[in-house]
């Protein structure tokens, strides 16, 4: 858990283009949205861009989105869920 | 009875050079035109993270309007939306229309990104300086083949004659493979300055344009 | 004495006709130009938007010239202009006369190609249709994401009266890819079936194509009765975010009341931009509302036609405009049951009005909002 936490960081930062961020900036704990990383509505379509192409993994209603993107460890138990991880 | 407008400030990137107000404020010749770009936004300190999300033109755009109103102040002397943003380009988003292209080029690998989309607009580096400056005001994206001092001579003054604008950054930002070129200038009624740097006629306008 | 901009002439192309009046017998009779289509060369899984028939376009194109030399976008619009052209009495050729592009995307579906040549620059688009025409000055051409076909309008109308030219004919086209089809799938912001403008049921936008022309003048000439002008067009930013308008409506609130503010009449009608996505529709009623116009009837056309971005604001400005002149209000197809938080006095179905003054709105990407007014003589 603790590797597919610190790659979905990695992935995170590149996808979004959070150039100035370190992983160990980011808690993993930490809503990604509204407070913590203050993400955007984009950034939430390009998360869900990212489950897909590289895990596979579709959202299917902006509900489960919801729960499912609220954090870095909320997303890492999605896809370990789904035996992505 | 129509004001004289003025060029109140202008700045240039090209060839890897920050041109601003006829100074050399920076350079960096190695690089290619994402790392200039870059370089340039650290060399300045804009430190705005939204930056790294940008495409090249709205990366172009964005840095050039903000080395051109650093300490202008025209917030505190404007209103919000009496401050119009006039852009024209060549290229339109070619560039980012390019990358959207290659997220769909194969069914086997069909992942279109929003944050790339988004970008295949122009008009979308207007809205990343109104966002950062906090304008409000007339907005418009012009394509053309080539930058035409003659047509913004004769329509810049139409906003302002017209009540619609009283400040405009005003200018042509195009990106097209490696070639880019960003020539923006700040425009004010000659009243409202200390007699700005030339008047806004269509030889000052080339002047400033192809001057290096 | 003010300059006046009068309407002379106007053209509608689009899935439910290839003349104004074709169109406005299409709406007054209900229908939807949004079906589902299963191209799988615009898109992987079937999706619903307003197509304009290629077979019918080339057929009508060739009696202008060789479809063989012109690409799908060139004869959408040229057929537009030609037919805007053959009712007004105008030189075209006239060197005080200016043509005016609003596109967003221009000739995109050839961007796949790979296609050398200039065919992807908007401005060489604009040249090709200049060259048919023979049009004297070189045309402008506007690219503001879906605000484009309003600022087209009112850079015309600035124009026209500062006195650079006296004649302006005004297209906008934009046409269906895969392109734009993937683009705005990206975004999840397409409707699950025909799009449902200000419905509680809306789920998003539907695309569609077309093309509209719009010609004006300050000449004077023989002036029917209900001749229309346009009034002074504005357009602000949100200065929020790039792909989602303001919460509170602000930019567009104070594009309404820019174009307004030296407006002598009051408001008849509003054509609203009502995409039908969530966001929109909702922020639309609250500018409205804070506006003050909540009870002027209101409608959006992009039932009939779905989104037609670049072409919008041309096509529901000329459709607006025969709403004046005929003394027609159109309803809003789609709509069923108010969806949006601040009341609207939402046009259901269509109905014999007669109105002197119409607001047109829009809201695009990058925060941009547009508004501007027409009335008749």
């Amino acid at each position: 858990m603790e590797q597919l936490v610190q790659k979905l960081k990695e992935e995170i930062i590149t996808v979004l283009n959070l150039s100035e961020m370190k992983p160990e900036n980011i808690d993993e704990k930490a809503p990604l949205f509204i407070d913590g990383l203050g993400l955007d509505s984009i950034d939430a379509l390009e998360l869900t861009v990212l489950l897909e192409k590289k895990y596979g993994l579709k959202i299917n209603t902006p509900e489960e989105g919801k729960k499912v993107l609220y954090s870095v460890n909320s997303l890492a138990q999605f896809i370990r869920e789904n035996n992505k991880g | 009875m129509n004001d004289q407008l003025v060029i109140s400030g202008f700045c240039t990137l090209r060839q890897h050079r920050v041109v601003h107000n006829g100074k050399l404020l920076f350079e960096d010749p190695g690089s290619n035109t994402v790392e200039f770009l870059t370089a340039a936004y650290n060399h300045f300190r804009i430190s705005y993270p939204k930056f790294h999300k940008m495409d090249q033109l709205a990366k172009l755009g964005f840095l050039t309007t903000e080395i051109l109103l650093k300490d202008t102040d025209i917030n505190s002397r404007y209103k919000a939306d009496r401050i119009g943003i006039i852009l024209a380009n060549s290229s339109s988003s070619l560039e980012s229309d390019r990358n959207h292209q290659k997220t769909i080029a194969s069914r086997d690998n069909y992942f279109p990104s929003p944050s790339v989309f988004v970008y295949t607009l122009p008009n979308v580096v207007i809205g990343e300086i109104c966002i950062k400056n906090k304008i409000n005001g007339e907005g418009n994206f012009f394509v053309m083949e080539r930058f035409d001092p003659l047509f913004f001579a004769n329509y810049l003054p139409q906003l302002f004659n017209n009540d619609i604008v009283d400040c405009s950054i005003t200018g042509w930002t195009e990106v097209n493979g490696n070639d880019y070129e960003s020539v923006i200038f700040l425009i004010e009624k000659k009243k409202h300055t200390d007699g700005g740097i030339a008047n806004f006629t269509v030889s000052e306008i080339e002047s400033v344009y192809i001057r290096k | 004495m003010a300059i006046e901009v009068t309407v002379k002439s106007a053209n509608i192309i689009t899935s439910l006709g290839f003349t104004t009046s074709e169109n406005a017998q299409a709406l007054l009779a209900g229908k939807t130009g949004i079906m589902l289509s299963s191209d799988a060369k615009l898109a992987p899984t079937p999706f619903y938007a307003s197509l304009v028939n290629t077979r019918h376009l080339s057929e009508r194109f060739s009696q202008i010239a060789d479809p063989g030399k012109y690409t799908r976008f060139e004869q959408l619009a040229i057929c537009s202009v030609n037919d805007a052209l053959l009712n007004a009495d105008i030189d075209i050729a006239d060197r005080k006369t200016i043509f005016i592009l609003s596109t967003t995307k221009g000739n995109i579906d050839l961007l796949e190609s790979g296609s050398t040549g200039n065919s992807l620059f908007l401005w060489d688009t604009a040249r090709v249709l200049r060259k048919h025409f023979r049009l004297y000055n070189e045309p402008l051409v506007i690219s503001d994401a879906c605000i484009s076909g309003i600022q087209a309008i009112t850079t015309a109308v600035r124009l026209l009266k500062a006195g650079s030219f006296d004649t302006c004919i005004i297209n906008g086209t934009d046409i269906i890819s895969e392109f734009v089809l993937s683009g705005f799938n990206s975004f999840k912001s397409l409707s699950s079936g025909p799009c449902r403008p200000f419905d509680l049921s809306r789920d998003g936008l539907s695309l569609g194509e077309g093309s509209g022309t719009l010609i004006l003048s300050t000449l004077k000439g023989d002036m029917a009765e209900d001749s229309v002008a346009a009034g002074d067009g504005f357009s602000t930013n949100d200065a929020n975010h790039i792909s989602g308008p303001s919460r509170t409506g602000e930019g567009l609130l104070l594009a309404i009341k820019r174009a307004l503010r030296d407006f002598p009449l009051s408001i008849g009608y509003i054509s609203a931009h009502g995409t039908a996505t969530p966001y929109n529709d909702e922020m639309e009623s609250i500018a409205i509302n804070r506006a003050g116009l909540q009870n002027i009837p209101v409608n959006s056309f992009k039932g009939y036609w779905g989104h037609t971005l670049g072409a919008a604001g041309v096509i529901e400005s000329v459709m607006s405009i025969w709403s004046l002149q005929n003394g027609v209000l159109f309803g809003t197809l789609g709509f069923k049951e108010p969806g949006v938080s601040m009341p609207l006095n939402i046009i259901t179905t269509s109905q014999k009005k007669d109105i002197r003054s119409c607001l047109k709105i829009a809201s695009g990407f990058g925060g941009c909002n547009a508004a501007i007014t027409f009335f008749r003589k």
